[in-house]
């Protein structure tokens, strides 16, 4: 039986009258890939965002690793081994993808070389890798804000990627890039992810994506998780047939 | 600290602050509208002052009447005000809108730049002081001090007539109503049908014209050099940050905090006066970076 | 690359003056001095953040080495180096509150102490001077006591190996992973701190190497002049440095100084050929530069880059 990574109990928020997250007790254990489906409006950002940081519950815990990291703020939480990347891309738009990716490989190191080229004080092996990855390593050069929009996601994705995180979080990875492009991609993504042992959690609406590389899938209904568990079952099931597939 | 000073305290402080706040209305009022803080609005300040004070020189030199004293330093103001506040908006900012806020900004700095040099070879460094208006009004006695009518009623009811004609304007006229608009999103104001352009010109000379009336009302009781717009523009500067960028009431509260605590640190410990505006500036920014009496709590980083 | 061409030119340009026009060692040496402190504030412009305020430093450093001259007729050497700590200290210390603050309000606040500072020395008249300002004699150099022209020639060479070197700390500076994560700051803190990078950390760091500038830069002009009055830290001298900054343009170091050089050169001959309305000319340039070239001359001289790039 594999650790328990990620678990939230009787989580919740509210903002005004809404219920975005309704006392969820959930846990993610190490090795699985858990596809997180639900209409728009569902809680399935809200419980992200409260996981990763952004967002504090008005009730209920989240443990990372076994340690409490209720109210942590995002840049902590990162620390300790989680990444995410967002359904808007979140890019340094000035610089150039391998600038962006040489960033974010650079808060893996403690100590910064002051006046030593970025490129001397991080992993750039790694960082080159994962360019190639996501097939942006033609593209490095450019600047972020050039890049069209599924290229953008995937500079996002990266960035979190190149982390090293033990949990990656991704938020609807592959919306905006081609449907041609999107299933290597995936396939790609998925396998250096259980190469490197990262753990990982992604909001998607395509249910054929879903289908194919998670290993668990959670569908959440107007705030709580209507059902939970291996693809075919929770795909199958009435309730998300009606609320979340069909709709 | 003896009453007759407090009560001198008391009085300068209000003097100053009514000045301070006219001039500062007409920067914040600008910045409310068309989002430029115009570093230009303390030579407007200047400029005032010394066309008010050239006038007055005048009417003595050519023998006129006193009685024209006072609505010459009205003259001045309404004649260089809108003047150079339309030359400035027409042909300098109205071509920087969309740029940076920070090029915005330098090149009203370079327009104060040119103008601090236009008053050096206009008026040259010596000091022009003209006070006939003030001994023109004669003094007061209040609980044992005497004090000059001019600084102690005509500025701060000017001050009060401005600030309220001001949001009679805005709040009670079709035109006014346009520029509040304007304050709130320009895009959607010109949809509406509001003539931009129009208005922050309007805006601009009703700014620039409050900050020539307050050098020209100054111009009797301050002695004009170069150096003096430099000077109230960083203070007006102050005033509106402690009061929040925009807030017109707010400033008056502003501008009266400054000039009192001001005026109260001269009878108290004089080099600490000039010091003042500033320490309130950095403990209102550090605690409430909006300003005292903006809408919102702005969030920080 | 074109910019290196152009350093090397300056160089030589600065070596040929100091032999063959010595009336020109001073504007030259100011020139370098403005520049440094306009690195500084370049440093910030690079996070996207305008400092109104950075005079303060330079003039910190300044009455430094007033003060310590007057009192224990120190080396000019170590009087630069104590300065400029002293100013590196400062703006450490402000920093920690200074840093939590972003666009206008940084600016504001940068503004805010600066002129606590400048009220400070125009008041405190008997123990700075006040605006008539401190004089010191001309300390020895490197133990050396030399005669004025030899002084500003040793000076001037010294000022100009402070420029370069510094030029080069802030161009390695800009490409080492703290400077490109500073440069991320203007455009997307957040994914900064969701890579687990404190943005505040890394502002702060770019602060005080911008405060050290500023105080380098403060300290050779206070050598150089020999005197040091409170207009050294008046707002119009911040909003000065950050003309320079505009006019030579933030995307590379040299900006700073070719910014400090036009800027200079047109205040000196405008003084001496145009009735001292060198402030109506600089105006106009300023303004023109803002309108046709935003990017400074830096931006002109890189326009034939790729647009890739940056």
């Amino acid at each position: 039986m594999n650790q328990i990574l990620l678990k939230t109990t009787g989580l919740s928020l509210s903002f005004g009258g809404v219920t975005a997250c309704d006392g969820i007790d959930f846990e993610l254990a190490e090795g699985e890939r858990l596809a997180i489906v639900g209409q728009n409006g569902a809680g399935k950002t809200t419980f992200v965002n409260i996981c990763t940081g952004y967002l504090k519950p008005s009730a209920g815990q989240v443990f990372f690793d076994g340690e409490d990291i209720t109210g942590l703020s995002p840049r902590k939480i990162t620390r300790r081994g989680v990444a995410r990347s967002f359904q808007i891309p979140q890019l340094f738009a000035e610089h150039t993808v391998r600038e962006c990716l040489l960033i974010a490989a650079s808060a893996r190191r403690d100590n910064l070389g002051f006046f030593q080229s970025i490129d001397r004080s991080v992993d750039v092996v790694s960082v080159d890798e994962t360019l190639k990855l996501v097939q942006l390593a033609e593209r490095s050069h450019l600047q972020a804000r050039l890049l069209p929009e599924g290229q953008r996601k995937l500079l996002d994705v990266a960035m979190a990627l190149v982390l090293n995180p033990r949990l990656l979080i991704m938020d609807e990875a592959t919306s905006g890039v081609s449907s041609e492009e999107k299933h290597g991609l995936m396939e790609t993504l998925m396998q250096a992810l259980s190469e490197r042992n990262v753990t990982s959690i992604f909001v998607e609406h395509d249910f054929e994506i879903v289908e194919r590389y998670a290993t668990r899938i959670a569908a959440w209904i107007a705030g709580k998780i209507a059902a939970d568990g291996p693809p075919k079952q929770v795909l199958e099931d009435p309730e998300v047939i009606r609320n979340v597939i069909g709709g | 600290m003896t009453t007759e000073m407090f009560i001198l305290a008391t009085l300068d402080g209000l003097s100053a602050a009514a000045l301070l706040f006219m001039v500062a209305l007409g920067l914040t009022l600008i910045f409310g509208v068309m989002g430029i803080l115009n570093v230009a609005h303390g030579s407007l300040y200047a400029i005032g002052g010394y066309v008010a004070a050239t006038l007055g020189l005048a009417i003595d030199k050519f023998g006129l009447s006193p009685a024209l004293y006072l609505p010459a330093l009205f003259l001045a103001a309404i004649l260089i005000g809108p003047l150079l506040g339309g030359i400035l908006e027409v042909g300098l900012l109205r071509r920087i809108l969309g740029k940076d806020h920070v090029l915005q900004l330098l090149v009203t700095f370079a327009a104060f730049m040119i103008l601090e040099d236009v008053q050096r070879l206009v008026w040259g460094t010596q000091p022009y002081f003209v006070s006939n208006v003030m001994t023109q009004f004669g003094n007061t006695d209040i609980l044992g001090i005497t004090y000059t009518n001019y600084q102690m009623i005509v500025i701060p009811v000017v001050a009060a007539l401005a600030y309220y004609g001001l949001r009679y304007f805005l709040t009670k006229t079709w035109l006014g109503r346009e520029v509040i608009a304007m304050t709130f999103h320009r895009e959607v104001a010109t949809a509406m049908g509001v003539n931009a352009k129009l208005v922050s010109l309007l805006t601009f000379v009703i700014g620039a014209g409050l900050g020539t009336l307050g050098g020209a009302l100054a111009s009797p009781s301050t002695a004009l050099l170069p150096g003096v717009g430099a000077d109230m523009i960083v203070q007006s500067f102050a005033v509106i940050a402690i009061a929040g960028l925009g807030q017109l009431g707010g400033a008056a509260l502003a501008a009266c905090l400054i000039g009192l605590s001001r005026s109260f640190a001269v009878y108290l410990m004089p080099e600490l006066a000039v010091l003042t505006p500033y320490i309130i500036m950095v403990l209102v920014l550090l605690v409430r970076p909006e300003g005292l009496f903006a809408a919102t709590s702005m969030r920080r980083i | 690359m074109f910019i290196r061409l152009v350093t090397v030119a300056l160089i030589i340009l600065t070596v040929i003056i100091a032999h063959s026009f010595p009336w020109l060692k001073t504007p030259v040496i100011f020139s370098l001095c403005n520049g440094l402190a306009v690195l500084g504030v370049i440093v910030l412009i690079r996070a996207g953040q305008v400092s109104f305020g950075h005079a303060m430093y330079s003039c910190a450093a300044g009455y430094t080495v007033v003060f310590l001259a007057r009192a224990y007729q120190l080396d000019g050497l170590l009087l630069i180096g104590l300065a400029t700590m002293v100013a590196t200290a400062f703006s450490a210390l402000l920093g920690l509150f200074i840093v939590r603050y972003r666009g206008i309000f940084f600016g504001m606040l940068n503004l805010a102490f600066s002129m606590v500072l400048y009220s400070i020395i125009s008041k405190f008249t008997t123990v700075t001077g006040g605006t008539d300002g401190l004089s010191f004699s001309r300390p020895q150099l490197a133990g050396f006591i030399l005669e004025r022209d030899a002084f500003e020639t040793a000076l001037l060479y010294m000022v100009l190996a402070c420029a370069l070197i510094c030029g080069l700390l802030a161009q390695r500076y800009f490409e080492s992973a703290p400077g490109q994560a500073l440069g991320a700051i203007k455009t997307n803190e957040t994914r900064l701190e969701y890579l687990g990078i404190s943005a505040k950390h890394v502002f702060w760091m770019g602060y005080l190497f911008s405060g050290f500038l500023a105080g380098l830069g403060g300290s050779l002009f206070a050598i150089a002049q020999g005197l040091v009055t409170p207009e050294a830290g008046y707002w119009v001298r911040s909003g000065e440095f950050v003309f320079i900054a505009i006019l030579g343009g933030s995307g590379h170091a040299i900006g700073a100084y070719l910014g400090a050089f036009i800027f200079e050169f047109v205040r000196f001959y405008a003084a001496a050929l145009l009735t001292g309305a060198w402030q109506i000319t600089l105006g106009i340039v300023l303004i023109v530069i803002i309108f046709l070239a935003p990017e400074g001359l830096v931006g002109m001289l890189t326009r034939f880059r790729l647009p890739a790039r940056r």
